[in-house]
Order: structure tokens, then C-alpha cells, then sequence
């Protein structure tokens, strides 16, 4: 084993002293009880595991937890309280979830993509936004991205 | 067990908790315990804040069952819509008075698309009859006659003296009196405040925090990790196998064989295999890889897909299937006709693909068991616990998560039955997770196959004759004593009772493949080969696609349908399903060069569906759907807003199904791994516009989650055609338009 992996969860302190080569998400969800990332392929694929690595959306089932050495990490259940963040607030007015499975994914990538475009067109959608859906909600889901542009810019 | 049923929802069971909550449940008879059954059978229950709870008996796999069912509790109660959340009920089976298993209270499954159908009544009138128990204890209180009371969201009141009382405090009073057993009194539906009316789906703001579980995030105490290394091959079986490495692993508690079924047996757990238990799951994968295993590849090692592609040619070549139905005198009038045209069109296996993969908690104990997982049939997973265990069936709990999708994967049981067998063997309560490899390997596909379609158009522009030939595997995959036609052709399907001279034929083809229902199963491989054939037979004879189905199809009037989703169908409301779908979509306005529509419409499991699909096909056969059009008569819609929701999503499912998805199958095993082989559908391919209209054609609803996925992929193909000229007859669509630039 290698050394301990300091990192922050939600604002969290924690410590891991296991296998580095565990990807983060099984960590999360096995060791920290953080469910609310899922699995979905474990290739990173799909992105039903999407979380945010010091602010940035990446795929936490392909993430060794040996490389989170003092990153910040945040999943769907740190990125607000209470389900304010403009896009889970966009999400909730859209309707989106069908099974729901996957949309803890959808909104950390898209919570990452309008930190990157916040007002972004269709075709940036089409280009930046790869989350597998299996139900389909995508009609829902860019009319909620929209919906999250527009709650944003009216915050800052 | 329907009798059974309709027996024990007379009455309600009251009682009051230590906190004052009032719960409300199904009777139940025969000196159960009031109390320990009172929560597990609580549908309703009032909080002394107003808080009201319903609990939903249903398995919710994406299709609104925590939505549609509160809302026909509380539109009966007359609940405060907004105070109203939902908590899953878990299977609930009884012994009748012969000793035989009954339903305790309602069915409980998804399948079919029926929940609504079945609940429809039963639910509002449990609502009905909570609503009158609070009237009566008002009326005890107020000292006045029940008749001059009435209701609104939440409250009873009084008109005459203004007295008004929520719920929650008549409930001390509520839970004193005995339940008259009246006949409950339903709403007329101008006085419904919530069905027919858009409602929000409800526990979302569970889903966008992360917080829904889900069976794959169940967590109990005591409970270790398993995974299990199955065998690939269809009706393949274990050598040998070397678990040396494994036990060296870090966190590897046990290894433990699963046995599968014999080949050719009944299905229970779909393959034999060896389980590794360890403290976590990554360590359970990590054992896993390290298993050394010889597998006996099976008696199909040589099949493949193109060798089931060319079987199932070679007997349409051959001719003569099993005639399932047979109208009138098809080939006389075949042999005299001047215009036959025949076409062939070929559908792949699919895969269902839940993006939560199977998994399932177990904890088996000598004497009883407890089973938590994602299931659409949690009876049938009782079922067969029972017949690999031997408990009895009352000493099994089984309790349903959410699904993360369903589409028929999770009707089976094995998953749930190799969680007991793993438990079982290792002596610890544990969960099993399968990863996504494991999940494409193994998968109860949607057959595919080959359909010859042949028709004879009259004078009158009409098909005279008609014959439909299918040639694919089963659904029934080692279902014993099944007929197997029957679940590949719906003998009433249209255009019987449309076409005079009419015959329906299946050829059965041999496939080692596990199968099973695949949303709205054979209903996507007819409706895409009838509506396309259909297409061409108006292209063939110049006549308009709509109208030639309109002309087709007739007057509104009740056709006989003995299958599922009878007993009758009427033409007149797939007709206007397409009349309505066509004007909205603008149908017969000129289009620039490379855009096409083309338009579709199924019945299926009582449901209307028809879309118009408007294309775009660019000079190097990029495929752009531009904007789906869709009209739905599913009876009275419950939830308008869920009804558009299915539309959509059920569109998106059978785009993404037509555009790339095939699980083909190389060497007795399938070929596709994960998702960068399978190839579910994102954002970018999906439409950007998904126009919905919804068509009221009966006064009772019907199920929703199926069918708006048959007419999709034809009106697909058929709006590539009116594009491009390029007729698609075999499914995926893939790059079969590139191709052919």
C-alpha cells in the first residue's frame, strides 16, 4: 500500500490509507457512504459518476484515489445543501429525471459546463455534454441547461 | 388471486400511532397482527403536522409509478397536494383461506404497462374511503349530519357554521371508528383537482441531490461485496477453476461456486459461476481478475450473428412457417393478382442496458431471507428464491429500491436469486453488483430476426392480401410448455381485421442466447416491419403515406384483440392519433432538399401511439432528426405532464435503439462489451424539438411506458425515405446511409 491520501470530500477532511489504485468512486461510495455518484460503465463512458475534482467535472470511476492527494473533491450530495444550485433548481422546474439514475452525473457535468460557458448555444451542448441517458430525458435536459444559464446569470 | 383481492379492499384498517400519525391501510383478515402489519400495509399516512404519506406499492423503474399512484390516493382523500410525499411499500403476499400465496393487497410489478390500468379503481377508492372516514369523524365531533360536510385540500369543513378541521386533527376521532363499509363515492371527473391535471413528478428533489437509492446503493450492517465471474458462453458451464491469487487479496473473504442452470433446463440465475466475497467491492473485482478459469464454451460455440442472420433467410427461402393466422384465401388471391410486392426487413437483438447495472442485497439465514434490489416482479424473485432455497415463501422479505431502469430486464430474477445462492453459501448478508461488463455479457435480449411481408393491392389501392412471415428466435427462452410463436406475433396485430386475405406465419429459429422482453417486445419488431411495408405499398402505388393508412385503417369501430391490451382495439383512434400528429407536424408542406418526414402510428398494450418524424440527411449521409412530432391516446391521461414525459423519453429510447444499438454475437457469446461498443444515443443525436400531443379517447387510462416506443423507428426509416429515397429495411440504421453516398 502507499501512502496515506489526504483529500477533501464535500468540505471534508479525509484521510485514506488503502489501495491507491481504487478508483475514487468506489471509495466514495463503499468507504464514505457518498452514493449519490454512480456506476455506470467504470470506463469512463457514460459519466453516472461524474464528480468535481478541485472544481472541475471528471469521472470519478476512472479516477485512482491515489492520485486525490490534497485535491478538493465534490459530489452530487456537496454541491448545495439543499438542492439550490441553479442546475438542480433548473432540473426540479425542467422535470428532467425519469429512473434518475444518471442525472446525479448529468448535473455535475453540466453544474462544469456552465462554469466553462455560461450561456452555452445548442451545438455547444451537442459538443461538451456526452452523459449517457438510458431513459432519454435529453429534450428535458437542454431545455434545463438552458433554463440553469439563465438562473445563473441572473446570480451573478 | 384476483378474487382475493377484490375481497379484503373493502374495508380500510385504522389505527393511530404513539405520536399521533394516523395510518390508513388495506384490511387484512384472518388475526394478522394489527400492529406489525398496520406500517408495512399503511398506504396513507397523516402526520399531526399535516404531513401526508403514501405509500407506493409499485416498483418505479422511471415510468412515474411514485407520481400517478399518489395522485389517485389523493385526489380521492382530497389530500393537500403539496404536504403529500411517498414511501416505497414492500412486496406483500398473503396466504388465502386455501393456504395458497395471494396478493395481500394489490398486484405488485411492472410489466406490460398495465400499474395504472390495475390501480386506477382500487387506489381512488381507498382514497374515497379515508376521505369519508375523516368526514365521519368530523361529523362525531361537530355533532352534525355527514351530509353537510365537504372537503378541500387537506381540511373538512362545514359550510353552514364555517368550522373547518385538517386532517391531522381529526385523527385521534378517525382512528376510533369502525369503517362503515359504504360503497365509496368517487369523484366525477369535473371535480378532480389533480388527475388530468400537469403534477411534477414527485421525489425529485431525491433524485438531483444525490440522496434516491437506488438497489446498488444499498448499504445494511454486516454486509460485504460480492461479484461474480459467470460463465459467458450460452449454455456453457465451469471446467476447472484456480482461486489461489484470489485468497491472497486484501479484503478477499471466500470464493464460492453459483451453480447455473443445466443446458437446456428452465432458467434460474442465468449462468454458472464463481462468486468472490470481500469487504469491498473494488476488492471483490480485484479478486475476481485474479480467478483462473477454463469455461466449457457450450454446445453454440459456433453461433454468430451473421450465422442466425442466414438461417433465418434460409427458412423464409424455404417458405411454409407454422400459420398462426389465417384469413380468407391469401394465395388465390395472391396468384390472381396483377401488383404483389413483397419485402423483407431485418431486426438485430438488443440489449436492455439499465444504466444501473443488475445487483441485489441478500441476507439468507436457515430459516428466512431478506432480498433488496431493483425489481420489476418482486413476486417472481420470491418465486424462484423459494424453488433454489426451499424457505417458504411467507419467510422471504422482499423489499424493492428504485430502478435505474427497467425495460423489462428486471421481470427476471436472477440477479435476486444469485445474491441468495452467494449469501447461502458464503453465511454472510451480502450484495452482489454486477459491472457493466458483466451486464452486457449476460442480458435477456429482445430477439431479432427476418420478416417477409407480402401484399396484393387492389384497384382500390388497398393491400387485398396480406401475409406477415417471422423468423427469429423466441422470447419464451426455456420457458417450459410455452407456445412460441406467441410471443413474436399478436394474431390480432393490424392490419388483421383490416385485409380480407390475411396469414400470419412463424418460422422458429434455434439461438443459444438468453432471451426476454425487451420493451413493448415483439411490438417494435412488427411495428417497424408493418408500418415500413405499409410506406412502401403507398410509395409502390402513389399514393399519400397518410392517407393510405387513413383509407386503411377506416371507421372508428371496436375490433376484436385477444391479446394483451384487449379485448378490443379501434381503428379510429390510431387513426386519429396519425390525423393529429400529421397536422401538427405540418404534413404535406414542401421541405428543402435533404429533409423528408415520414409517419408511423401502433397500438400497443391499449395505447395509441403515432409520430411524424422530420429528417435531415446531408451529401455525406449525416442523419440529423430535426424534430419529432408525436400524438398519444392513452384514455384519460392521468398526468399530462408524465404522459409527455414518456412520449419523449420512449422516443429517445427507440432513436436510440434504430440509429446504433445491436448486441450481436460472436463465438456463443455476445460481442459487445461496454458502452464504447454499445451504442446508447447522447445528447447530440437526440432532438431538439419533441412536439407531444395528447388525444382523450376513453374516460379510463392506460399504461404509458411502452407504447411510444413501436412507431418511432419506422417513422424514422420512412422520413429517411421521403429524405434520401434510401429505403432502411435492417435495423440499426448504423452507417448504412453513409455507405451509399
Amino acid at each position: 500500500m502507499g501512502a496515506p491520501v489526504e483529500l477533501t470530500v464535500n468540505g471534508k477532511r479525509i484521510r485514506y490509507d488503502g489501495d491507491p489504485e481504487q478508483p475514487l468512486l468506489w471509495v466514495l461510495r463503499d468507504e464514505f457512504g457518498l452514493t449519490g455518484s454512480k456506476f455506470g460503465c467504470g470506463i469512463g463512458v457514460c459519466g453516472a459518476c461524474t464528480v468535481h475534482v478541485d472544481g472541475k467535472a471528471q469521472r470519478s470511476c476512472v479516477t485512482p484515489i491515489g492520485s486525490m492527494q490534497k485535491r478538493n473533491v465534490t459530489t452530487i450530495e456537496g454541491l448545495s445543501p439543499d438542492a439550490t444550485h441553479a442546475v438542480q433548481r433548473a432540473w426540479l422546474e425542467e422535470d428532467v429525471p425519469q429512473c434518475g439514475y444518471c442525472q446525479a452525473g448529468q448535473i455535475m457535468a453540466v453544474a462544469d459546463l456552465l462554469r466553462q460557458i455560461p450561456n452555452p448555444s445548442d451545438e455547444d451542448i451537442d459538443r461538451l455534454h456526452s452523459n449517457i441517458c438510458r431513459c432519454g430525458t435529453y429534450y428535458r435536459m437542454r431545455k434545463a441547461i438552458h433554463r440553469a444559464a439563465h438562473y445563473l446569470s441572473e446570480e451573478s | 388471486m384476483d378474487g382475493a383481492i377484490v375481497s379484503r379492499r373493502q374495508f380500510l384498517q385504522v389505527s393511530l400511532t404513539a405520536t399521533g400519525a394516523l395510518m390508513l391501510g388495506f384490511n387484512l383478515s384472518r388475526g394478522e397482527q394489527a400492529a406489525a402489519a398496520a406500517d408495512l400495509n399503511t398506504f396513507v399516512r397523516i402526520e399531526p403536522d399535516g404531513a401526508t404519506i403514501i405509500g407506493i406499492s409499485q416498483p418505479d423503474m422511471g415510468q412515474g409509478m411514485y407520481t400517478t399512484m399518489s395522485m389517485l390516493v389523493a385526489e380521492e382523500l382530497d389530500a393537500d397536494w403539496s404536504r403529500v410525499t411517498t414511501r416505497p411499500l414492500p412486496l406483500m403476499l398473503m396466504l388465502d383461506d386455501q393456504g395458497a400465496i395471494a396478493w395481500k393487497v394489490v398486484p405488485q410489478g411492472a410489466g406490460g404497462s398495465t400499474s395504472v390500468v390495475d390501480l386506477f379503481r382500487p387506489l381512488r377508492e381507498f382514497g374515497a374511503r379515508a376521505r369519508r372516514l375523516l368526514l365521519r369523524a368530523a361529523a362525531a365531533e361537530w355533532q352534525v349530519p355527514l351530509a353537510e360536510l365537504a372537503t378541500e385540500p387537506g381540511v373538512v369543513v362545514h359550510r353552514a357554521s364555517g368550522r373547518r378541521a385538517p386532517y391531522a386533527e381529526l385523527a385521534a376521532r378517525a382512528a376510533t371508528l369502525e369503517p362503515d363499509g359504504e360503497e365509496p363515492q368517487l369523484k366525477a371527473p369535473k371535480d378532480f383537482r389533480l388527475i388530468g391535471k400537469d403534477v411534477q413528478a414527485k421525489a425529485l428533489s431525491e433524485v438531483v441531490t444525490g440522496r434516491a437509492k437506488y438497489g446498488i446503493d444499498v448499504q445494511m450492517p454486516g454486509m460485504r461485496y460480492a461479484v461474480i465471474a459467470r460463465c459467458p458462453f450460452f449454455d456453457g458451464g465451469l471446467i476447472d477453476f484456480d482461486d489461489t491469487e484470489t485468497r491472497k487479496i486484501k479484503g478477499v473473504l471466500d470464493v464460492v461456486i453459483i451453480p447455473g442452470p443445466e443446458p437446456g433446463a428452465p432458467s434460474t440465475t442465468l449462468a454458472t459461476g464463481i462468486a468472490v466475497v470481500a469487504d469491498s467491492t473494488w476488492a471483490a473485482m480485484k479478486g475476481r481478475d485474479a480467478l483462473e478459469i477454463r469455461w466449457d464454451e457450450g454446445a453454440y460455440r459456433n453461433e454468430t450473428t451473421s450465422s442466425l442472420d442466414q438461417a433465418c433467410q434460409a427458412a423464409l427461402d424455404k417458405g411454409e412457417g407454422e400459420v398462426v393466422r389465417n384469413d380468407g384465401d391469401f394465395d388465390a388471391v395472391i396468384d390472381s393478382s396483377t401488383q404483389t410486392v413483397t419485402r423483407r426487413y431485418r431486426l438485430p437483438y438488443v440489449h436492455h442496458a439499465t444504466l444501473e447495472p443488475q445487483n441485489c442485497y441478500a441476507d439468507f439465514r436457515s430459516d428466512r431471507c431478506t432480498v433488496i434490489g431493483p425489481m420489476q416482479m418482486p413476486s417472481g424473485a420470491s418465486r424462484l428464491i423459494a424453488h433454489l432455497t426451499g424457505l417458504d415463501r411467507m419467510a422471504i422479505d422482499v423489499q424493492m429500491t428504485r430502478l435505474g431502469g427497467g425495460f423489462g430486464r428486471r421481470l427476471e430474477s436472477d440477479y435476486a436469486a444469485e445474491a441468495v445462492l452467494v449469501s447461502k453459501a458464503a453465511g454472510l448478508p451480502v450484495k452482489v453488483t454486477w459491472t457493466r461488463e458483466d451486464d452486457m455479457a449476460r442480458d435477456v435480449l429482445r430477439p431479432g430476426g427476418w420478416h417477409e411481408l407480402t401484399a396484393a393491392v387492389g384497384e382500390s389501392g388497398l393491400p387485398q392480401a396480406w401475409r406477415h412471415r417471422v423468423a427469429s428466435p423466441s422470447k419464451y427462452y426455456r420457458r417450459a410448455g410455452a407456445t412460441l410463436w406467441e410471443s413474436e406475433i399478436y394474431t390480432d396485430d393490424p392490419p388483421a381485421g383490416l385485409v380480407e386475405h390475411l396469414r400470419y406465419e412463424y418460422f422458429s429459429m434455434d439461438s443459444g442466447a438468453w432471451r426476454g422482453s425487451w420493451r413493448a417486445p415483439a411490438h417494435t419488431a412488427n411495428a417497424f416491419t408493418v408500418q415500413s411495408f405499409i410506406d412502401e405499398l403507398a410509395n409502390e402505388t402513389g399514393q399519400d403515406p397518410l392517407e393510405f393508412r387513413l383509407k386503411l385503417l377506416g371507421a372508428a369501430r371496436e375490433l376484436p384483440y385477444s391479446n394483451h391490451g384487449g379485448p378490443t382495439w379501434n381503428p379510429g383512434r390510431l387513426a386519429e392519433v396519425l390525423r393529429v400528429a400529421a397536422r401538427e407536424a405540418g404534413w404535406g408542406r414542401k421541405l428543402p432538399d435533404g429533409e423528408g418526414v415520414g409517419i408511423a402510428g401502433h397500438f400497443t398494450f391499449g395505447g395509441y401511439v403515432a409520430w411524424v418524424a422530420h429528417v435531415k440527411v446531408d451529401n455525406a449521409g449525416s442523419l440529423s432528426v430535426l424534430k419529432l412530432t408525436g400524438a398519444v391516446d392513452c384514455g384519460l391521461a392521468v398526468n399530462p405532464n408524465g404522459v409527455r414525459a414518456q412520449m419523449e423519453g420512449g422516443a429517445c429510447d427507440a432513436l436510440s435503439t434504430a440509429l446504433g444499438e445491436e448486441l450481436s454475437i460472436e463465438g456463443g457469446r455476445h460481442r459487445e462489451t461496454n458502452f464504447h461498443q454499445y451504442r446508447l444515443m447522447r445528447i447530440d443525436q437526440s432532438p431538439r424539438t419533441i412536439d407531444v400531443h395528447i388525444v382523450a379517447g376513453s374516460a379510463e387510462p392506460t399504461g404509458l411506458g411502452e407504447p411510444p416506443v413501436p412507431p418511432l423507428a419506422p417513422a424514422l426509416t420512412n422520413a429517411i425515405f421521403a429524405a434520401t429515397g434510401k429505403r432502411i429495411r435492417h435495423l440499426p440504421i448504423a452507417d448504412q446511409l453513409k455507405a451509399n453516398v
